[in-house]
């Protein structure tokens, strides 16, 4: 047995600053009260995305302080964060965990830039790997719309929106050490708080966390392209002769033309035949705002919100409901939104005769995309459709083989091409039905065929042996391998 | 043998067209531009290639800048510019083309 502590005598004496004492005056005082130490693993969110300010600025400053060696866990990387290439080759970051990689630093990557392969993570994976310990964080940076001296924050409030802060939460919670960068300081208590007072160690107040007209980045923009709504019209036929489309069914959606344009169409079938949906899940834009406010949602469930409609509507609507990226897709969570989802709409850069697909990797190799929730979503949703058109220019969608897996074609449904629908051969009761109500249905290796037919068959990427990231799937077992481009 | 003694061209710079200049030259010579250059740059040169020969051409620069178009675009294309830049009596014999 231990020795149990004696009580020890102490004098009261609490001053008014001892209430704020978490609030540094710089971003360097907070780092220096962290204890971040070379070599350890820093985190940040990506919820304001292409419009994100927090982390080049952090890293700026974490250069400057002369750290090297760091892992930099980031839940994602868009393009404004190219600024990385320059701490990648001072050695201030050698190791990187990220959803995305994208531009010119997905570029310098594909090329060789890190030594260490980028660990490639989906969303619900990320959480996994913070659970099982693989992914330590010890300083999390984490910028919020809207915080109190105590540490309440949340994205809903303050000038810079950016709804919800989902993939903060899981960070939060499991970081050793979390600052929080904000822009606008509300008297205590800003309550409801995504981020709670019991899971931050530092506040800095900064200028500006982020810039929300850049979370979009053109991704929730109304389409007019023909093929672009053709593929979304057949996808709400597929979706609404699936044998799911009946009340109380649920949805998930991403962003890009056809997926939006799909869920147009699918409002009118549902106000047509008076169907309501449970919730709608995942990245939330302003067309499942509208849905739930025509009553045709229940409820939207967010963990990140794609535009400004989204962030208000979550301050706003108590049927839009804030989740952690635990919440909305972990494996190993002992509950994930995703288990209890019906229909998901997803795209790719590429899909092979296996329906194996790639979102990370564009037709020249280079790494352009993101893991996000399509691994996590493809293999809980009971239907889980992958939209893209048989060719984009010359390049053709449907290979032999994905250039990268992202997603394994055992959890499949349906391929919807602009020249053909292609449904995984395990479904056989869904081909069926979806045959019954006219639609075309093809072998998608015919698919294949076509697509080189048209575009011919292109010439094999050129790799070197060396390892440039890892696709990890969302259980956290490496599901392909990327290797380095020859240039 | 059609000799090229002007310039001609033809096409766009829009996605999945081709424009496509051509010169007179003392052999052949080709300059690739391209989208989609390391998918298909070798199969868009062997298409200039076999078009130049089924319209006996022997010598002429071509300068290709390509924007990802589909074989039958580069093709017609090219022939277009090689009429324009043709003398009016030196049309090819299309039942070889």
């Amino acid at each position: 047995m231990s020795e149990k502590k004696v009580y020890k005598k102490f004098i009261k004496d609490i001053q008014e600053e001892q209430r704020s004492e978490k609030i540094c005056q710089s971003i360097e005082e907070a780092i220096k009260k962290s204890g971040l130490k070379d070599g350890m693993t820093i985190s940040f969110h990506h919820a304001f995305r292409g419009g994100d300010k927090v982390l080049n600025l952090v890293m700026d400053i974490i250069a400057k302080m002369g750290f090297k060696d760091l892992t930099l866990a980031s839940s994602s990387l868009a393009s404004v964060h190219d600024e990385l290439i320059t701490h990648i080759k001072n050695k201030v970051v050698t190791n990187i965990y990220t959803s995305g990689l994208r531009s010119a630093l997905g570029e310098a990557i594909s090329y060789g830039l890190l030594d260490k392969p980028v660990q490639i993570h989906s969303h619900g994976g990320r959480v996994h790997l913070l659970q099982s310990g693989e992914l330590q964080i010890d300083v999390a940076f984490i910028g919020v719309p809207s915080i109190d001296r105590f540490g309440n924050a949340s994205g809903y409030k303050g000038r810079s929106r950016c709804g919800s802060l989902g993939y903060a939460m899981s960070d939060a919670q499991y970081a050793k050490y979390v600052i929080a960068l904000s822009e606008s300081l509300e008297p205590y208590p800003n309550m409801p708080a995504s981020i709670s007072q019991d899971q931050v160690d530092s506040i800095v107040l900064v200028e500006e966390v982020g810039d929300p007209s850049k979370i979009g980045e053109g991704a929730t923009r109304m389409t007019t392209n023909p093929k672009e709504l053709l593929l979304a019209r057949r996808t709400a036929r597929v979706i609404e002769h699936s044998g799911l489309f009946k009340n109380g069914y649920s949805l998930q959606t991403g962003t890009g033309g056809a997926s939006l344009a799909t869920t147009i169409f699918l409002s009118e079938r549902m106000e047509e035949k008076n169907i309501k949906a449970s919730f709608g899940l995942g990245g939330i834009t302003g067309t499942m705002v509208y849905m739930l406010k025509r009553g045709l949602i229940d409820k939207l469930l967010d963990v990140q919100s794609f535009d400004e409609f989204a962030a208000k509507s979550l301050g706003e609507n108590p049927n839009h409901i804030e989740i952690s990226a635990n919440e909305y897709a972990n494996p190993s969570s002992k509950g994930a939104a995703i288990k209890q989802l019906d229909v998901v709409v997803l795209s790719a850069l590429e899909i092979d005769i296996n329906f194996n697909v790639n979102v990370i990797t564009g037709s020249k190799g280079l790494l352009r995309g993101a893991s996000g929730g399509h691994s996590d979503t493809a293999a809980e949703a009971k239907l889980a459709i992958i939209v893209a058109p048989l060719t984009r220019g010359r390049i053709p969608t449907v290979r032999s083989r994905v250039n990268a897996i992202v997603t394994p074609g055992e959890s499949v449904d349906v391929y919807v091409s602009d020249q053909g629908i292609a449904v995984h051969p395990r479904n056989v009761e869904l081909k069926k039905r979806l045959i019954k109500a006219g639609l075309t249905i093809v072998d998608i290796e015919d698919l294949h065929k076509r697509a080189i037919a048209i575009c011919g068959q292109p010439q094999k990427i050129k790799h070197t042996d060396k390892v440039v990231a890892q696709i990890r799937y969302r259980d956290g077992s490496v599901i392909d391998e990327i290797k380095q481009l020859v240039k | 043998m059609a000799d090229i003694t002007s310039c001609g061209h033809a096409g766009t710079l829009e996605s999945s067209d081709v424009l496509i200049h051509i010169e007179p030259s003392q052999d052949i010579e080709i300059n690739l531009i391209s989208s989609v250059e390391e998918l298909y740059g070798d199969d868009i040169k062997a298409l200039v290639l076999e078009v130049l020969e089924k319209m006996n051409i022997k010598a002429v620069k071509v300068d290709i800048n390509d924007k990802g178009a589909l074989d039958y675009v580069i093709k017609a294309r090219l022939q277009t510019a090689i009429l324009r830049a043709l003398e009016d009596g030196d049309k090819p014999d299309w039942s070889l083309l």
